[in-house]
């Protein structure tokens, strides 16, 4: 087993830390990927296909290309050719692409606002306009708008999320204990498309510095997958690409993987022979970094008549592209929650003329719980008992699912902190009677769980005599708090003032780190850090042992602790040196450390980080592993015009080690607000008859403002988890959204007696469902 | 956006000259709402006249009424204390639109000509009888919940956005609009929209050159006792889903006049008289609230996804009373 972080007495890891980059962020001096300023930078612009079926007639590109400023007008025609597309099922696995077709390779349309070319020039408004200037002839077709359209056709996937996890599941014989359960609960839960919408648009700046090599800024929360795809297909070995993030504005999945933009602005630098940049427009970001897709879940749960769950069945509905079967894994966190005898789940897609749907904020967690924790409320309703009591009375104490023990659970502490906080005592059992004036006042809570899925990383220390240090790890900061958190980890580790690290991140020739996705990011680049600041003294205390002017001369080195940078002899603290004595001494200016990081089950069984499937990976180690968290919410609903208002909000979060307790915080506020937009107003819409989106941009698409939001209440339960990582450390990014639509939803029933189920509950729908006057 | 020309004028008769020489040619004073439409190519204008320099200011408020210069900005006119005072009904409206640095930059002027948040008005790849008059309207049977119930025709169901403008037509205001000639006229801002029609592309009666210099609210009681509700999807910066702008002068318990307005309903901001008329003579009790909201939605064809508008419609007037009276 790796060496385990422990606290150091007067130690900054999980002391509420500003940000160590917040002044060059507030200063305007963090430069994001879209503001590297390069010799000969020239500015891309995507043209995109009004219709989203059909074929490409015919080009015209003279009006374009003789705009002033223009230096090339790229279309499927011209486009340097690529060494592999993910057109095919062979190429998209070796270049990982979130979708199976890479525009600009046909002639063919296959959903709206598809690229058709992409236009360089010298200034972005010449290439803005230019890219109006593009005449593309169509032959249309009838699309197919999405999964109730009368012409689509449902099929079961076998495997979902793009192949990397199961359809179906079963375990025991639900069909027949839900037919012979006392109490039978069927209800459908549906949602529309959500878009991520980060702050900062999707974005690529291409340079080829020598033909074969080239240096990509780009908005990622992962430079390494990026570089990896870019390998893929231009064909060059990975080395002679370097790919740079220093500062992400958000990501929430999108993010997560390339997407075509990021291809085509290298084919067009390649072209042009100078770089290019390209930032995607805020209608273009909800048609090119996927979205979460428009579904409907049938959520069967049977009880006895005390309220034991003896069986559930859960089916999913939803949209996906022509290429690919991507669906959220809703039915995992249904079967993990309770201690239900009995589980069976299975997913249906219809293919329509969209683009392929990816992992947005919560994938599985976000919407399965929205169906899972609604139920549950409806049975504390039908049955008479309190929400928290039910649940309660289901508390799974272990994983149904796997059979295996928690590594940690904590969900009871948090129901009960979560209740004191919030005042749930206060509740009138009774839904609809709360009343304040004109408006009806309701609570409701929900149950949140987030996976620790398995996950590596390594990072590298140098520290210098002069008793400074720069840690690195090829990261993201999605602008959580990592370059923060993970200083904080470093100055502990190495027993140095906070102002004497640096932690760099971002760029291809750090050590590798994962993806900032998954809440995996944290824990596992934090147990990298550690354990390569372990590292660095193990090379220190093999030096010191062989120094013969040093005090530890000739000690064994497993004899030999390091405490605040002293090293000394565990049997006799007072033999030692600090480690500038030491350094100096020898001479050593600066060593480095180096370390992997393993977090979730490869951390407890290497073997497990094998597995291909994603579920069995993660299940592979000898304990489930899971953050546990309860939200409480208060809404008031106007009686007569159907707004609903969140007044008060509080999240209790198990998460394992809190690294920071400002960050994190934010991160659970931003989480909750994240998933009360979901909840109140969020939807993309697509047009029945042309399958275009009719609201796309942030007039349209609503994401809650500050008077939306109350002032939140946060508390983390104190956890230490030995088995998940080296920090011990479960990450919060997911979870912090995972039952807040859930929790909304249910204090709306609450307030009104009526049970919405169809997100988002907008005004109309409130006040259509016939609210108690 | 198209390449265009910019020019400043000092005063309305070198504005006037400048956009003659021009057919594509458009005024500008905020720009929040006219550079949006050029960024999206929805407007595309060869040369932009810049009015910012023009005298067209002050909020002057007399025993007769309230004069809005065109310039001055939306929050300026929202903040003043004497249209507070004497027309609560517009400092909301203006209060409720859009957010405090668009309010800052928009002109009153401009807010009168601000166009449609239709989905399919907004975004060029789709048919649209107002953008491009005889393409289509697939928001008629496509998304429209957001649309229109009163007012509408085949051709459009798009509805007006503005906040301010319902609780102006409300009052019975007046435009002073100057010609490229320099000679003034007033017109009765609810007959200055014109419904879509079969002309959904023409939306008012501004001729080329003429230039909105100000805007004339009459005083009265029901001005001083007034009101504006928004009901939205979110609790700021959004459209309104439906929205009211009530006035009323109560004497001894008796309503001696009303204004009502909707906002979010109609093709243009919806006056409806029948509501008013049901008023005036009555108590100011919920009751008779109710009674005379239900003829405001009489003429009401809704479609698939905005039905609830009708109910609401009613439920925004009863409550916006409720309110003014409260």
């Amino acid at each position: 087993m790796e060496p385990q972080f422990s606290d150091q007495p007067g130690g900054f890891v999980g002391k509420p830390l500003v940000r160590v980059e917040g002044r060059e962020k507030v200063t305007g001096k963090a430069k994001y990927s879209a503001e590297f300023a390069l010799p000969g930078l020239t500015y891309g612009v995507i043209a995109t296909s009004p219709i989203a079926k059909g074929k490409i007639q015919s080009i015209d590109t003279t009006a374009a290309a003789r705009e002033l400023g223009v230096i090339a007008v790229l279309t499927h025609q011209n486009l340097p050719k690529l060494a592999k597309t993910p057109n095919d099922a062979a190429g998209k696995k070796d270049t990982g692409a979130p979708m199976g077709f890479l525009p600009l390779t046909g002639d063919e349309i296959f959903y709206a606002a598809q690229p058709v070319a992409l236009v360089v020039a010298d200034t972005l408004e010449h290439a803005t306009h230019a890219a109006t200037l593009v005449k593309v002839n169509y032959a249309p077709q009838k699309p197919i708008a999405d999964f109730h359209d009368p012409k689509a056709e449902l099929f079961d996937p076998e495997k979902v999320q793009d192949g990397k996890q199961k359809g179906h599941t079963k375990r025991g014989e639900p069909q027949a204990a839900f037919a012979s359960s006392a109490i039978q609960l069927t209800a459908t839960y549906t949602h529309p498309v959500y878009n991520h919408n980060p702050m900062e648009p999707g974005s690529t700046t291409a340079h080829w510095e020598a033909p074969d090599r080239l240096t990509v800024y780009e908005s990622t929360q992962g430079v390494t997958r990026t570089q990896s795809s870019l390998a893929a297909m231009t064909g060059m070995p990975r080395e002679q690409i370097r790919v740079i993030t220093k500062y992400l504005g958000g990501g929430f999945g999108c993010k997560g993987a390339m997407w075509p933009h990021t291809i085509l602005t290298v084919q067009a630098a390649k072209a042009v022979g100078r770089p290019v940049k390209l930032m995607l427009t805020r209608p273009q970001m909800f048609t090119s970094m996927g979205h979460r897709e428009d579904q409907s879940q049938v959520m069967k749960l049977g009880a006895s008549a005390d309220g034991k769950i003896t069986s559930l069945i859960h089916t999913k509905q939803s949209t996906t592209s022509p290429w690919d079967n991507y669906a959220e894994p809703n039915s995992k966190i249904v079967d993990l929650l309770y201690a239900s005898p009995s589980f069976e789940s299975s997913y249906e897609l219809a293919r329509a003329n969209v683009m392929t749907s990816t992992f947005m904020r919560a994938p599985g967690e976000a919407p399965g719980s929205f169906a899972i924790e609604c139920s549950m409320d409806d049975l504390a309703a039908r049955l008479g008992v309190d929400p928290i009591e039910i649940r309660l009375r289901n508390y799974a104490d272990h994983d149904y699912g796997t059979g295996q023990q928690w590594s940690s659970k904590s969900l009871k502490q948090c129901y009960a902190r979560g209740a004191e906080l919030f005042g749930w005592s206060k509740r009138n059992p009774k839904a609809g009677a709360t009343r304040d004036g004109r408006y009806l006042v309701g609570m409701g809570m929900a149950s949140a769980s987030y996976p620790v899925h398995n996950s590596q990383g390594t990072a590298r220390a140098r520290l210098y005599a002069d008793g400074h240090a720069v840690v690195q790890a090829g990261a993201t900061d999605l602008g959580t708090g990592t370059y923060t958190v993970m200083t904080q980890v470093a100055a502990d580790s190495l027993g140095l003032p906070i102002e004497k690290v640096r932690f760099e991140l971002g760029d291809t020739q750090l050590p590798t780190a994962p993806n900032s996705g998954g809440s995996v990011a944290a824990g596992t680049v934090s147990s990298s850090v550690y354990l390569a600041c372990q590292d660095v003294w193990q090379k220190l205390i093999k030096a010191a042992v062989i120094d013969k002017k040093s005090p530890l001369y000739r000690a064994k080195p497993e004899d030999v602790a390091v405490e605040k940078g002293r090293l000394f002899l565990k049997k006799d603290p007072k033999k030692g040196e600090p480690f500038g004595e030491l350094m100096k001494r020898g001479e050593i200016t600066d060593i480095e450390g180096m370390a992997q990081g393993k977090y979730g089950s490869g951390y407890e069984d290497a073997a497990a980080a094998k597995n291909a499937d994603a579920t069995e990976k993660d299940q592979a180690g000898h304990h489930s592993m899971h953050s546990f968290g309860a939200h409480f919410c208060e809404v008031r609903v106007d009686m007569d015009l159907g707004t609903i208002r969140v007044s008060k909000w509080v999240s209790v979060i198990g998460a394992g080690r809190i690294l920071n307790a400002q960050t994190a915080r934010s991160q659970i506020i931003g989480g909750a607000i994240f998933g009360i937009g979901s909840a109140l107003m969020e939807e993309t819409i697509r047009d029945p008859h042309y399958s275009r989106y009719t609201n796309a941009d942030l007039a349209g698409y609503h994401v809650p403002v500050n008077a939306d939001i109350p002032n939140m209440t946060v508390e983390f339960v104190e956890e230490h988890d030995p088995y998940i990582n080296a920090m011990g450390v479960k990450g919060i990014g997911e979870i912090a959204m995972v039952g807040v639509a859930a929790a909304v939803a249910n204090a709306v029933f609450h307030a009104t007696g009526k049970r919405l189920r169809d997100l988002p509950l907008t005004p109309d729908k409130v006040m259509m469902a016939g609210l108690p006057s | 956006m198209n390449n265009f020309s910019y020019t400043q004028a000092a005063s309305t008769k070198e504005a006037a000259t400048a956009a003659q020489g021009d057919k594509n040619a458009a005024f500008i004073s905020g720009g929040t709402s006219l550079i949006d439409l050029m960024k999206s190519n929805i407007e595309q204008h060869s040369l932009l006249v810049d009015l910012n320099k023009l005298s067209l200011l002050g909020i002057e408020n007399a025993a007769t009424g309230l004069r809005i210069g065109a310039l001055e900005r939306m929050s300026d006119v929202g903040e003043n204390p004497q249209v507070v005072q004497n027309y609560p009904v517009i400092s909301q409206a203006l209060l409720a639109s859009a957010s405090p640095q668009l309010r800052n930059m928009a002109s009153m002027g401009g807010n009168l000509l601000q166009r449609t948040r239709c989905g399919y008005f907004r975004d060029t790849a789709f048919p649209c009888n107002k953008r491009v008059p005889g393409s289509g309207c697939p928001a008629q049977d496509g998304d429209n919940r957001t649309l229109a119930i009163l007012g509408g025709s085949e051709s459009c169901i798009a509805t007006h956005a503005s906040d301010l403008c319902v609780a102006l037509v409300a009052l019975d205001t007046k435009l002073t609009i100057e010609n490229a000639k320099g000679q003034s006229r007033s017109v009765l801002l609810s007959d200055f929209y014109k419904l879509p029609g079969k002309t959904p592309h023409l939306e008012n009666q501004l001729q080329p050159g003429d230039i909105i210099t100000a805007i004339n609210v009459p005083a009265a009681a029901h001005a001083r006792k007034s009101h504006y509700l928004k009901v939205r999807d979110r609790a700021s910066y959004a459209y309104a889903l439906v929205s009211a702008a009530v006035g009323l002068d109560v004497q001894g318990g008796t309503i001696r006049s009303a204004r009502v307005a909707l906002g979010g309903v109609g093709t243009v901001p919806w006056r409806v008289p029948a509501v008013e008329k049901a008023l005036v003579g009555k108590a100011p009790t919920e009751e008779n609230f109710r009674a005379a909201a239900a003829l405001a939605v009489r003429d009401a064809a809704p479609k698939e996804h905005n039905k609830f508008k009708v109910e609401l419609a009613q439920r925004t007037i009863v409550r916006a009373l409720l309110e003014v009276m409260a």
